[in-house]
């Protein structure tokens, strides 16, 4: 964008154009000869991938949007009939339906390469946290418009999630009541949901503009997680990453495709084809399977946290910030680190007990160890938990101190992170299954709790630490280098 | 290598998730039928649709509407337009107002909806103990198992009930319903409807055609679906090919 010295193009309709406004010499700078490092995996083809499933998305939905009508008398009938009346309609909305679950698919993945190879790290920390912050609204997104249809499961799993703020102390109420537009889901709901489903997808473009933008200034991370050096390292973005991009997603494309065509209804739920009734719950409420993880985690705070706790708590907290975090404790020594953790641990477990023991508690005369005195609700808990599990992602690039990027050159951070991938999936499942269930005979919310556990445990702890104590591989000196090597 | 795989691996472990979720309690497994649908390149059989519509217009729509259908839909299953025409004109709609301002009675066109049963789901309920029957339109794909739920379910009444179940009046027991208890009584028996084409009068085959009808009318455009897939696929196919070998040329001088 800036007016800085240009080459002339030869072409000159282009020239004309470019020497008022440099549209094609940016282009030219950006995605032609734009210096990338010369090692990139097929992991870096998501971000291409999901630009191309956010396009998709804006299309489809544009076109569904001309036929659909966002009333509860209508809303569901409108889809139908696109399903049935509207010339390749059909095709359209399920393009649009699994294409959300494939735009998820993309982000995971693009997400997961970024943790694994360190993306976050300095100097990419904004370009992170304008990631996350698409991350947020894409689920904003998706769950505005699984309501749209007008489902059984559109209907409750609105109810549910809107639920969610109910759980904020004081105003809660209010604040659900404000988004519903009433004081149930209804029809005010709807027609605001589709007004924000339509615009939420142009301020995602946006912000996926800053995105790459930002990508644009610090340049790309690479598998070997170091900087590039010189033009020995990079290649120009055309004509070697464009075609890549491209094949690898006319691959992704056909899993798509398979989905659209062969499964199309396999990844919803079956309640969602019968109409909404207010008057009627279904037996078991499910969000869509990208917020399964999500959920699980709301659904494994099952105790209430009550001053005991709470108090225990962050004595455990200044402990793990002085000897976790700081380099140098700064305001205690060793012994009275250990004292404060004993009295911080002794404080939290004596208040998960009173609360589970509620009949002790009033036997006893325990002051404010009773539910209704405690400070963080479970329902509270449960929303902090899920929305805390996001918020971690906004500061992960200060949690992780380790000045390697790169999983390759971290063994410990890459046990501990494919870890943390398989307990997601684990909350994935967790989160499909009724609440209740069992597996090897032990509950499936204990399996929850200890993969909550473990993920908070990830970012708070485990990641500080190995920031300190990892001592890592020896990095290579140059991709250069490296590529010539992997050659031999 | 082994990350990649890993990964690949946990993708795919991702996907039957969808489907490994809500297996409600108490029903038990579905018995899986073989249906000309199944698989990639499966077809709907017209024949059956045909007598499963004819099962449908003789029993199920004396109690549930279809409301998405028109009659002009029954082209996909295989009958023609003066056909179909006969058909709607069985059944009258209310049309108006006329130039006179006065509401009349017509026999139904093709371009009408299917005519139900019930004037709105008030007088559905009122006439059935307080359970209105479902609308069918979408009922395959509305309930785990599609057809083979709805096959399982109308061939599965059991009377008398099992020793210990409480049914209350106007209840039946279906070892496949959810709870067991439902409100419908046993709709199809043999030698119920007349099949013209010698095919075996049975509650059996009566159930499955039924089943695939229903399938049919929720998901009109299976065929074009797959048919249109599979040139997707094949397209994509041949494109990721050449822009693999264009890739592989582009990189020649890096390799």
């Amino acid at each position: 964008m800036s007016a800085g010295p240009r080459e002339q193009f030869d072409n000159p309709v282009i020239e004309w154009i470019d020497s008022r406004m440099p549209v094609f010499t940016m282009m030219v700078k950006e995605y032609g000869v734009f210096p990338a490092p010369k090692n990139f995996n097929y992991f870096w083809n998501f971000g291409a991938i999901a630009m191309f499933m956010l396009i998709t998305m804006i299309v489809t939905g544009l076109f569904l949007a001309m036929h659909y009508t966002a009333n509860v008398h209508m809303a569901f009938d409108s889809v139908e009939r696109i399903m049935r009346d509207v010339n390749g309609g059909w095709l359209i909305r399920y393009i649009h339906m699994n294409g959300a679950s494939f735009f998820f698919v993309a982000v995971y993945i693009h997400i997961f390469r970024g943790m694994y190879y360190g993306s976050y790290k300095k100097p990419r920390e904004l370009l992170w946290i304008l990631g996350v912050v698409i991350f947020l609204l894409m689920m904003a997104t998706a769950f505005l418009g699984y309501v749209l249809p007008w489902g059984q499961m559109s209907l409750w799993g609105a109810t549910v999630i809107t639920g969610f703020f109910t759980a904020i102390p004081y105003v809660g109420d209010t604040i659900q009541q404000w988004l519903l537009g009433g004081f149930s889901v209804a029809n005010p709901t709807l027609t605001r949901f589709f007004a924000l489903h339509f615009v939420l997808p142009f301020v995602i473009f946006a912000i996926v503009f800053l995105h790459v933008w930002a990508l644009h200034v610090t340049g790309s991370n690479n598998p070997l997680g170091i900087d590039t050096k010189g033009p020995q390292d990079t290649l120009p973005f055309h004509p070697y990453y464009t075609t890549k991009d491209i094949f690898g997603t006319i691959v992704f494309i056909m899993l798509y495709a398979l989905f659209i065509f062969y499964m199309p209804d396999s990844l919803g739920h079956p309640d969602n084809y019968i109409p909404a009734n207010p008057l009627r719950t279904p037996p078991h409420i499910v969000p869509e399977w990208y917020f399964l993880p999500f959920y699980a985690m709301l659904r494994a705070v099952t105790f209430n946290i009550n001053i005991y706790t709470l108090f225990g708590a962050l004595l455990l907290f200044v402990v793990l910030i002085e000897f976790g975090w700081r380099k140098k404790p700064a305001k205690l020594n060793k012994n009275g680190g250990i004292a404060l953790f004993i009295i911080g641990a002794a404080f939290a477990l004596f208040g998960l007990y009173a609360d589970a023991n509620q009949e002790w508690v009033s036997a006893m005369h325990i002051p404010l160890a009773e539910i209704k005195d405690a400070p963080i609700p479970a329902k509270l808990g449960g929303v902090l938990a899920m929305f805390g599990s996001i918020a971690l992602l906004f500061v992960l690039p200060w949690l992780d101190t380790h000045p390697v990027r790169s999983a390759r050159f971290r063994p410990l951070f890459k046990t501990f992170f494919l870890l943390l991938i398989a307990m997601f999936f684990g909350l994935g499942y967790i989160g499909s299954q009724p609440a209740g269930g069992t597996i090897f005979g032990v509950s499936l919310s204990v399996f929850g709790l200890a993969f909550t556990g473990y993920y908070f445990a990830f970012f708070l702890v485990i990641l500080p630490l190995l920031g300190r104590f990892e001592k890592g591989r020896d990095l290579p000196n140059s991709i250069h280098e490296a590529v010539l090597a992997k050659k031999h | 290598m082994t990350l990649r795989l890993s990964l690949a691996l946990m993708i795919l472990a991702m996907m039957p998730l969808a489907q490994a979720r809500a297996s409600e309690a108490n029903a038990p497994e579905l018995p899986r039928q073989s249906w000309s649908f199944d698989g990639p390149f499966g077809t709907y059989d017209k024949a059956a649709l045909q007598r499963g519509f004819k099962v449908y217009r003789d029993v199920c729509s004396s109690c549930h509407s279809m409301n998405l259908l028109y009659y002009r839909d029954l082209e996909g299953i295989g009958y023609n337009e003066a056909q179909i025409k006969n058909i709607a004109a069985d059944y009258t709609i209310e049309d108006g107002p006329n130039d006179e301002g006065d509401m009349f009675e017509r026999p139904r066109l093709p371009s009408d909806h299917f005519k139900a049963p019930f004037a709105n789901a008030k007088a559905a309920a009122y006439a059935n103990n307080g359970a209105a029957p479902p609308d069918l339109s979408l009922i395959a794909k509305a309930r785990e198992g599609h057809a083979d739920y709805i096959y399982a379910l109308l061939t599965s009444f059991q009377n008398p009930p099992p020793h210990g179940a409480n049914l209350a009046q106007g209840q039946y027991w279906n070892e496949y319903f959810p709870g067991h208890k439902l409100a419908m009584p046993p709709p199809l028996s043999d030698g119920m409807v007349a099949y013209e084409d010698g095919t075996p009068e049975t509650l059996n085959q009566y159930a499955r055609d039924v089943a695939q009808f229903l399938t049919w009318a929720g998901d009109p455009y299976m065929e074009e679906r797959k048919r249109t897939g599979l040139k997707v696929l094949l397209f994509l196919l041949v494109f990721a090919s050449v822009m693999y070998a264009v890739k592989r040329k582009i990189w020649a001088d890096q390799h």
